[in-house]
């Protein structure tokens, strides 16, 4: 009992992570149709602006997470304002293909100007370690995950669904030509969408560098889990994202404690399950 | 102008362009040319068979996968297995695998053939992943990462020995390359061809022509994936060799980005882009070891922002219009 308990937590941590990383994708995508596999290169980037903040200028560990969040997120406009544009109009296929091909580029690159060896990070001496809560042991990072994934998933349901601009992220995702009709601004609420979900995207990467392994090929591991989080929760959907996540991380990290023989085929069998069972994903909306 | 009758319609299709002789007339001069490099040229006739089992998919069809390294896999493994436990024949060993990820596909198509967009792509990458993971874990039947050792290939025809220089091999995969492709090329331009492409172009027409058009899926992907257990089973027998590596996600997303290189729905584009990948591969890895993906990142940022249609329809329209404005 007490482990499953454990395993719940740790799970639960894991599944907010994956969360603050994918859940920028889930809303550009369902706003702009725009399947954008180099959102996963993103979180990278924030994991390595992070590593780098700490280890070159000395800057502290939760200041060092702002700065992966904020450089993250002026990448992302330059990224969207100069190359992702042009290609709203296109199919699918064109997308994937176009931000593979960013993917692709953003390894080597990093590779390049990083090494391609593995990146340790040394957090603050208060979030390492375990504690003890009725009697379990867990460990001070993955709370910390928790809480700071908790606090993010409160904040970005309260901005969507209690502010102006929420309300025209909503409005914009239900139909972007109803909403530019009403006299919303959706080339810009989509500009300013896309750069605070890459931002996320960073953060999410930086925190994840204690707990996943930081290195060049970073993105071909995590893509297809945000792709997973995407699709199971649907399109657009917060809720639904939160939900996937958390369903994900918890069946990735029962499945490799109790039948470690099948490793990451539980969530696979899920994904399938689920895309068969609900194509449009489990908040999403039927095409 | 007089009424084309159907039968000269398919015919006119099924006919043989100058260039096509050219193109099978380059690949038999080139195991003539001295120091040619047959292995990087028999990775390219490999992965073009592979290039192309996707194009009738992609390209004739319209359906997007994610997961065509799973049938490559299953094919590889297949001949893996048959030549490992005395099976040793090549011939028949291509021909029961094929048979075997044909199947597979058939299943894979019954099973998708519902699904649209992205819950299409996850599906058959989610289905990707959990055979890799299988065949990764699963290491007293498949070797794990070590990979299935010991395969056996006999003689071709009892006569030919696979040799170190790779000359058998080159053949050997030459010629089936060449017999798939005829059979590839006459099915697309036959009345079932023509019905996928009617798919493709307006899935709601062809159902109201009275097309069986879910049927049809399930049986483009059973053809597709029998190629593509051709093309893995290829693999097998001229390394004798199989590794997990080759079901893995990469490589489904290294054939799309060789067929769409090339061009789509042009039978012969997945041959083009697999040359030009491969060989790009091989000058950029030699040039820098660690940072080549760059560049094939660049290359296909760039061909998708300029040519999208591929690099052989681009040529085509220019070569037309070159002569229309003579």
């Amino acid at each position: 009992m007490t482990s499953l308990l454990t395993i719940l937590f740790n799970g639960l941590a894991y599944g907010l992570l994956l969360f603050v990383m994918a859940v920028g994708l889930s809303v550009t995508m369902g706003m702009m149709q725009f399947v954008n596999l180099a959102h996963i290169s993103l979180s990278m980037l924030g994991g390595y602006v992070m590593v780098w903040a700490m280890d070159a200028a000395g800057v502290p560990f939760l200041v060092s997470l702002l700065l992966a969040f904020g450089a993250c997120a002026a990448f992302s406009v330059l990224l969207e304002r100069l190359v992702l544009r042009h290609f709203y109009g296109a199919d699918d296929l064109t997308q994937v293909l176009l931000t593979l091909g960013l993917l692709f580029m953003s390894i080597a690159s990093v590779a390049f100007i990083w090494g391609p060896a593995f990146k340790p990070v040394t957090v603050p001496s208060w979030l390492t370690g375990q504690f003890s809560l009725a009697g379990l042991q867990l460990e001070r990072y993955r709370l910390f995950l928790l809480v700071a994934g908790g606090l993010l998933t409160l904040v970005l349901v309260f901005t969507l669904e209690r502010t102006r601009f929420g309300a025209m992220v909503r409005a914009c995702v239900d139909s972007r030509r109803a909403a530019s009709g009403s006299g919303i601004n959706t080339d810009g609420v989509f500009a300013l969408t896309f750069a605070l979900g890459s931002g996320l995207a960073g953060l999410g990467g930086a925190m994840s560098v204690n707990l996943l392994s930081l290195d060049p090929n970073f993105p071909l591991r995590y893509l297809v889990y945000v792709l997973i989080v995407v699709s199971v929760g649907g399109m657009g959907s917060i809720t639904g994202s939160l939900l996937a996540a958390c369903l994900i991380g918890v069946a990735d990290v029962l499945g490799k404690y109790y039948l470690p023989e099948l490793g990451g085929l539980f969530i696979y069998l899920l994904t399938v399950i689920v895309m068969l069972w609900r194509p449009q994903g489990l908040m999403g909306r039927a095409a | 102008m007089a009424r084309m009758q159907i039968s000269d319609y398919f015919a006119h299709q099924s006919r043989w362009g100058g260039w096509e002789y050219a193109f099978w007339l380059l690949w038999i001069v080139l195991f003539f040319v001295p120091d040619s490099n047959l292995v990087l040229l028999t990775q390219i006739l490999i992965w073009g068979l592979f290039a192309m089992s996707l194009d009738v998919l992609l390209g004739y069809r319209g359906i997007p996968s994610l997961g065509h390294a799973a049938f490559f896999g299953i094919g590889a493994y297949s001949a893996g297995f048959l030549g490992k436990y005395g099976w040793t024949e090549p011939i028949s060993g291509l021909l029961i695998s094929a048979l075997i990820t044909g199947c597979a596909g058939l299943g894979m198509g019954r099973v998708v053939r519902g699904l649209h967009g992205v819950a299409l792509l996850m599906v058959t990458l989610g289905l990707n992943m959990i055979l890799f993971d299988f065949v990764q874990r699963s290491t007293d039947i498949t070797g794990g990462d070590d990979g299935l050792q010991d395969i056996v290939i006999a003689p071709v025809l009892g006569m030919f020995r696979f040799d170190m220089y790779g000359k058998t091999a080159y053949v050997y995969v030459l010629v089936v390359v060449f017999i798939v492709t005829l059979l590839v090329r006459a099915l697309v331009n036959s009345p079932f061809g023509l019905t996928l492409r009617g798919s493709r172009e307006s899935t709601r027409r062809m159902i109201m022509l009275g097309a069986p058009v879910d049927r049809d899926v399930t049986l483009a992907f059973g053809v597709s994936a029998a190629i593509a257990g051709i093309a893995g089973a290829l693999l097998a027998q001229t390394t004798q060799f199989v590794a997990p590596e080759m079901v893995a996600f990469t490589r489904s997303a290294d054939v799309l980005v060789m067929l769409v290189i090339g061009g789509t729905a042009v039978l012969y584009g997945g041959y083009v882009g697999a040359a030009v990948f491969l060989v790009l591969r091989d000058v950029f890895a030699a040039m820098n070891p660690v940072y080549w993906y760059f560049w094939i990142g660049l290359l296909l940022v760039v061909i998708v922002a300029l040519f999208r249609q591929g690099i052989l329809p681009k040529l085509a329209e220019k070569w037309t219009r070159f002569r229309e404005g003579r």
